[in-house]
């Protein structure tokens, strides 16, 4: 194969099941590879800029909107940064409460992701109906799964796109005891449904691309990091979460709607995520979920981004167990929030949505009127390092046509389940003073 | 109407969440049955199969704030036989629609660092502003129920049967103490299309008017019953501008309360 003289631009204009709009170029010269784009050009929809003048009450309905597939994740890291300004803790059972709320949003997302968007691929087809005439039993098992998680949610929060029962402090109501409990059968056979999800994954063929990504989670001390913790790094990185904007900056790029982060000392790329997660907190995973990552085929810590829906799926069975612990330990709270003066401040939190690391600021008036709001989504911190990888992923394949090359970075990027319409409104907010 | 055999059918996204075609995935005792009743042709978001046009049926998602949107909408309209708008987004502008009342060069320029590079609309504008719609799908998000029974209908060639009444409806038929009597909370349940289950009063909190005002609806009667109620009047026309702000009726309550406030 001779190189090929000249300009080439491969273009991909537009990712198919991923969630929201966006396309890759990719600009070759003289058979090497220059350039690779991830380009977002899902509309902006401009949630930083509306958020401010509304009341702190109403900010976890509004940042539910950001996001069909990961409402509760808004609300939750939004009434955690509010809370924080306010200076309040909520008790024990409300911080169990929304643990359950989390793993459930877990256990949705990650199913949706496994079997409908990218298990199509490991099976040569286009979509989950196409899946289900070959493989019937794994689709059966991905619904019924992601159902379940859909059904915890909906006791929760009264459905499970944008909830309805968040509010800072907590919940507008709480469930009674006997209705979480009946969750329990439930829960038990969406931990089997898990486990059988370990197993199918781990039996797919999966592709290797060496990257050496720097990973980055939350980490907690006694429990899987969800809610709260520290953020730290594979690098080494270990910071309280109000140090994040100082540690990760978002850039503007022409060719996206989304703005990417880097580590701000050295403009490199990281990893956010199931896969970053698993890695860095391995140990912390419930002893079901420890096992699968043991019987899984993969030897960890792994940096192969494929190894992401393996991640994923270990994931699933944490928190399958996880709720299921959770179930039964419910105790109703006292009151459903606690509660709080107004006072003006500033506050922020981080958590980790089914994507990665979610991180919200938020300022506050005396009256609760949100003053400047920041919110950094998991897809944008990954967009960086999604193009890091098409850039190892083509070179080897340039001699391919333009369909191939287009369709194994496709398949690429589907590893990192990105949510493009998240990302597309983290945009950094300069007040303006009139 | 009249049924058609196995239509094809695009699912198409504008701004948006994806809250509104991911409850078509959460369909998940049906989605099955429903992917065998019809051809799935173009579907990003689920399929990777991208098939042309022309479509017996499109759902549209999300509202129009790009030049680019407001093209591939015209497009989807001249493509699709009919056009069903899903969600407040396609249906009242959605939450994004608050930069209407907004110098939208003001909130670019405020958010991002680079304001040349973004290329948006001054208005995020519902899909019926733009084109012949054939039937909504109300609420933020829509729900599933309602959509089930759209999509019946369209495969039996009847009129889809969706209610017109108020959330207030829906409450009594729960059992709801009425949070604005008892309680004196401001709930825009009064003068809201029912779809959700009243969700909101049954967790002890007031509507927030995701589903858009209902038919003939009162919002003046309402705004001055909550008002002397006691609910401040910048919370009534915060509540008034949300999810479904371009709607006429809640656009006009709250550019009437603004005006009495000057």
């Amino acid at each position: 194969m001779t190189v090929a003289q000249g300009t080439r631009s491969i273009r991909l204009d537009s990712l198919t099941r991923v969630e929201g709009e966006g396309g890759i170029r990719i600009d070759v010269h003289d058979g090497r590879l220059e350039d690779v784009k991830l380009e977002i050009y899902e509309p902006p929809r401009l949630f930083e800029a509306f958020l401010r003048g509304r009341s702190i009450r109403e900010a976890p309905d509004i940042v539910a909107r950001i996001c069909g597939i990961c409402p509760y994740a808004h609300q939750l890291t939004a009434a955690q940064a509010i809370e924080s300004a306010l200076g309040i803790t909520p008790g024990e059972e409300i911080r169990s409460l929304r643990r359950l709320f989390y793993c459930a949003e877990w256990i949705e997302s990650h199913a949706l992701h496994i079997y409908m968007l990218q298990a199509p691929d490991y099976f040569g087809v286009e979509n989950v109906v196409a899946l289900a005439a070959k493989q019937p039993e794994a689709v059966q098992r991905g619904l019924e799964l992601k159902k379940i998680g859909n059904e915890v949610m909906t006791l929760l929060g009264g459905r499970s796109v944008h909830p309805v029962s968040v509010c800072i402090g907590g919940f507008w109501k709480t469930p009674h005891r006997a209705e979480v409990l009946a969750l329990k059968p439930k829960m038990e056979r969406a931990l089997e449904l898990a486990l059988g999800t370990a197993r199918f994954v781990g039996a797919l063929n999966l592709p290797e691309l060496d990257a050496t990504p720097e990973c980055v989670a939350l980490s907690h001390p006694r429990e899987y990091g969800m809610n709260e913790g520290h953020i730290v790094s594979s690098s080494g990185l270990d910071i309280p979460i109000k140090d994040f904007e100082q540690t990760f900056l978002e850039e503007h790029v022409a060719h996206s709607t989304a703005l990417q982060a880097v580590r701000a000392e050295r403009g490199s790329s990281y990893l956010v995520g199931p896969l970053a997660r698993v890695n860095l907190n391995r140990d912390r995973l419930s002893a079901a979920a420890q096992q699968a990552a043991r019987e899984s085929c993969i030897s960890w810590p792994c940096f192969n981004p494929y190894a992401g829906i393996v991640a994923r799926s270990i994931e699933l069975v944490h928190a399958c167990e996880e709720s299921l612990e959770r179930i039964v330990s419910y105790a109703e709270p006292e009151k459903p929030s606690c509660e709080y003066s107004v006072r003006a401040g500033e506050g922020c939190a981080a958590t980790e949505a089914p994507r990665g690391l979610l991180y919200h600021r938020y300022r506050i008036n005396d009256r609760g009127i949100v003053q400047s709001a920041r919110i950094v989504p998991p897809t944008c911190q990954n967009y960086r390092r999604i193009e890091d990888d098409i850039r190892a992923l083509v070179p080897p394949i340039l001699d391919r046509p333009d369909e191939e090359i287009m369709n194994a970075c496709e398949r690429l990027v589907r590893n990192y389940d990105p949510c493009i319409s998240c990302s597309t409104h983290a945009v950094k907010l300069h007040i303006r003073r009139h | 109407m009249a049924a058609i055999e196995k239509p094809r059918l695009a699912v198409i996204k504008l701004a948006s969440c994806d809250g509104c075609q991911l409850q078509l995935l959460n369909l998940e005792d049906e989605l099955l049955e429903i992917a065998c009743a019809v051809e799935i042709s173009y579907f990003p978001e689920a399929s990777s199969a991208l098939l042309e046009g022309p479509y017996d049926v499109a759902l549209v998602e999300g509202s129009v704030t790009t030049e680019h949107d407001l093209e591939r909408l015209r497009d989807i309209r001249k493509q699709a036989q009919m056009l069903i708008a899903l969600g407040a987004c396609a249906n009242a502008g959605g939450i994004q629609s608050l930069r209407n009342m907004q110098d939208i060069g003001e909130y670019t320029r405020a958010i991002y660092a680079k304001p040349s590079y973004i290329h948006t609309l001054a208005q995020s504008t519902p899909l019926a502003a733009h084109v012949a719609i054939d039937f909504a799908i109300n609420g933020c998000p829509i729900s599933r129920e309602q959509l089930l029974e759209v999509i019946t209908a369209v495969l039996l060639g009847r009129t889809p049967k969706l209610p017109t009444h108020s959330v207030c409806v829906e409450c009594k038929r729960n059992g709801n103490v009425c949070v604005l009597v008892a309680h004196g909370i401001a709930c825009l349940g009064p003068m809201t299309a029912a779809g959700c289950g009243a969700l909101c009063p049954g967790f002890r909190r007031g509507c927030f008017g995701c589903y858009g005002p209902m038919e003939s609806a009162s919002p003046d009667v309402l705004c001055h019953e909550l008002i002397a109620r006691g609910v401040p009047r910048d919370e009534m026309i915060r509540l008034l501008s949300g999810y479904t702000s371009w709607a006429v009726e809640f656009r006009a309550a709250a550019e009437k309360l603004e005006k009495v406030a000057l």
